[in-house]
């Protein structure tokens, strides 16, 4: 079995932005609509404080209440882990989006560009069957079944890596097949001391969060 | 990015207003079945309740982004409530309609059965959402249906004493549904002080509380035993019991449902060490505990 997950170190993330940015390019999300965020958390009293930043988004969980409460099961999860949305099943009956404890599920009615009337380049990628429907993160599905054609690996290859992961300038995202042992994740876990947020909510997520080395 | 809990924008008013219909119309059309001593008498209940149910749903049709793909909700009832809550309802339709025009019997308390399904499906509902923790605390269950209950033994009341054939049995049930529901309500309310919850969450229940209390609870139980004691005055103690059993119902359901809806926001359970520092004990913005 394959369990794609993601991992993030917290250690290195400077908040920079740059896999929101990445993920806006990469799937056309509409304004206001960021697949993959990063939360800048201050914590602590002075002079003891800490600034940390936390990437999120969709956590593709193995137990996603998402899908449990979907009606229609336009959300399904594949057998690589990966939890998705069919377009054409969904009724954005908005269910799905509070069951999720990441706030990671975005449902927008209208169609929204950047300076009202879309760039050309809106235009172009705009997708009308996104409209009055879930969105969330995909982990760029597109990318990783790729690689089932071209013999690459998903979190190695670049071209069959999610968006965020490639773009991160400080090497906080990683990528891979947690079943692996011999994977990037694999190993980067068995190295480290890490959480999944949320965990005691029995969504077993599939986002680790590295904060200190074993 | 905002980091404590927000309150959630996808089920907004119409949404409370499903669960208002859907329980009050149930809990009606089930104490239409049990305490209606004529025909025409349950055919006025029962096409309220119907209508009540019938509203509900439509204003979740009204909230769903996609109206005209709505008969895909039936095609998970494996796991979600909603799809099962969706199932039953043209079972309940039916036998309310053939109980309607039949003035009672059999139907009747077919369509009681399925009422109480239903309501049940809409409460588990509720509780299904995990994003919203409000919601997900398992003794919104219980709260839920005896909400419904209540409200249906409250306007069956103010029907019943209205068309002059209310009885000292439904009063006293409608004395124990508030009781049952005062009970509820305290668990519902300890249950989530004592986990910890959304912040903002409990100030707006906290808020409700009081009002609740006064108006929704010691009003209509006082009013019931003030009729014991003061028979000559039943005619207007019950119905203004009843009204105010089943208003301060949909009062509550539109609280939790539409004002309380806090989500989960994030946490860290330990803060990542940076450079040559520590790991710090763990943060959970906006909660409680």
């Amino acid at each position: 079995m394959t369990r794609f997950i993601m991992t993030a170190d917290l250690r290195r993330c400077i908040g920079c932005q740059t896999c929101t940015a990445a993920c806006r390019q990469a799937n056309a999300t509409p304004v206001g609509v960021q697949w993959r965020q990063v939360l800048d958390i201050e914590s602590g009293e002075f002079p003891d404080v800490r600034r940390s930043f936390v990437p999120v988004g969709c956590q593709h969980c193995g137990e996603p209440p998402c899908m449990h409460v979907c009606p229609t099961t336009a959300t399904y999860q594949r057998d690589d882990g990966l939890v998705e949305v069919d377009y054409e099943k969904c009724i954005g009956c908005g269910y799905c989006a509070v069951a999720c404890p990441y706030q990671a599920r975005h449902i927008t009615h209208r169609a929204l560009f950047a300076y009202g009337t879309p760039m050309a380049s809106e235009s172009a990628r705009f997708d009308a069957r996104r409209l009055s429907v879930a969105t969330k993160c995909t982990f760029c599905m597109d990318r990783v079944d790729a690689a089932k054609e071209n013999g690459m690996t998903p979190g190695v290859d670049p071209e069959v890596t999610p968006a965020c992961v490639n773009s991160c300038i400080a090497g906080v995202l990683s990528f891979g097949d947690k079943e692996d042992p011999q994977s990037n994740v694999s190993k980067l876990l068995d190295e480290t001391q890490h959480f999944r947020m949320h965990e005691e909510l029995g969504t077993d997520p599939g986002f680790y969060y590295i904060w200190d080395k074993k | 990015m905002r980091i404590t809990p927000w309150h959630q924008t996808n089920w907004d008013a119409r949404a409370a207003c499903n669960f208002i219909g859907g329980g009050g119309g149930c809990g009606l059309l089930i104490f239409a079945a049990l305490a209606t001593t004529s025909s025409a008498e349950y055919r006025m209940a029962a096409s309220i309740a119907l209508v009540l149910i019938a509203a509900g749903l439509c204003c979740v049709l009204a909230e769903i982004g996609r109206p005209l793909r709505a008969l895909n909700v039936f095609l998970h009832p494996q796991t979600s409530w909603m799809t099962r809550e969706a199932m039953v309802a043209p079972f309940l339709f039916t036998a309310g309609a053939i109980a309607t025009w039949a003035g009672g019997g059999l139907f009747a308390n077919v369509a009681a059965m399925l009422a109480l399904i239903y309501l049940y499906c809409q409460a588990r509902m509720l509780a299904a959402a995990k994003g919203i923790p409000a919601w997900r605390e398992p003794a919104v269950i219980p709260l839920m249906i005896i909400t419904g209950l209540t409200e249906g033994a409250g306007l069956t009341a103010l029907l019943a004493t209205l068309s002059g054939t209310a009885s000292q049995w439904l009063t006293g049930v409608l004395l124990a549904t508030l009781i049952l529901r005062r009970i509820a309500w305290k668990m519902y309310s300890e249950a989530l002080n004592k986990k910890g919850a959304p912040k903002k969450s409990l100030a707006v229940l906290e808020r409700f509380s009081g009002p609740y209390s006064n108006y929704g609870q010691s009003l209509p139980e006082m009013l019931i035993v003030a009729a014991l004691f003061f028979p000559a005055e039943y005619v207007w103690l019950i119905p203004l019991a009843g009204a105010a059993a089943a208003f301060s119902g949909w009062a509550l359901k539109f609280t939790i449902v539409a004002r309380a809806a806090y989500n989960q926001g994030f946490a860290l359970p330990v803060l990542p060490v940076r450079g040559q520092g520590q790991p710090m004990p763990g943060v959970k913005p906006g909660w409680t505990k």
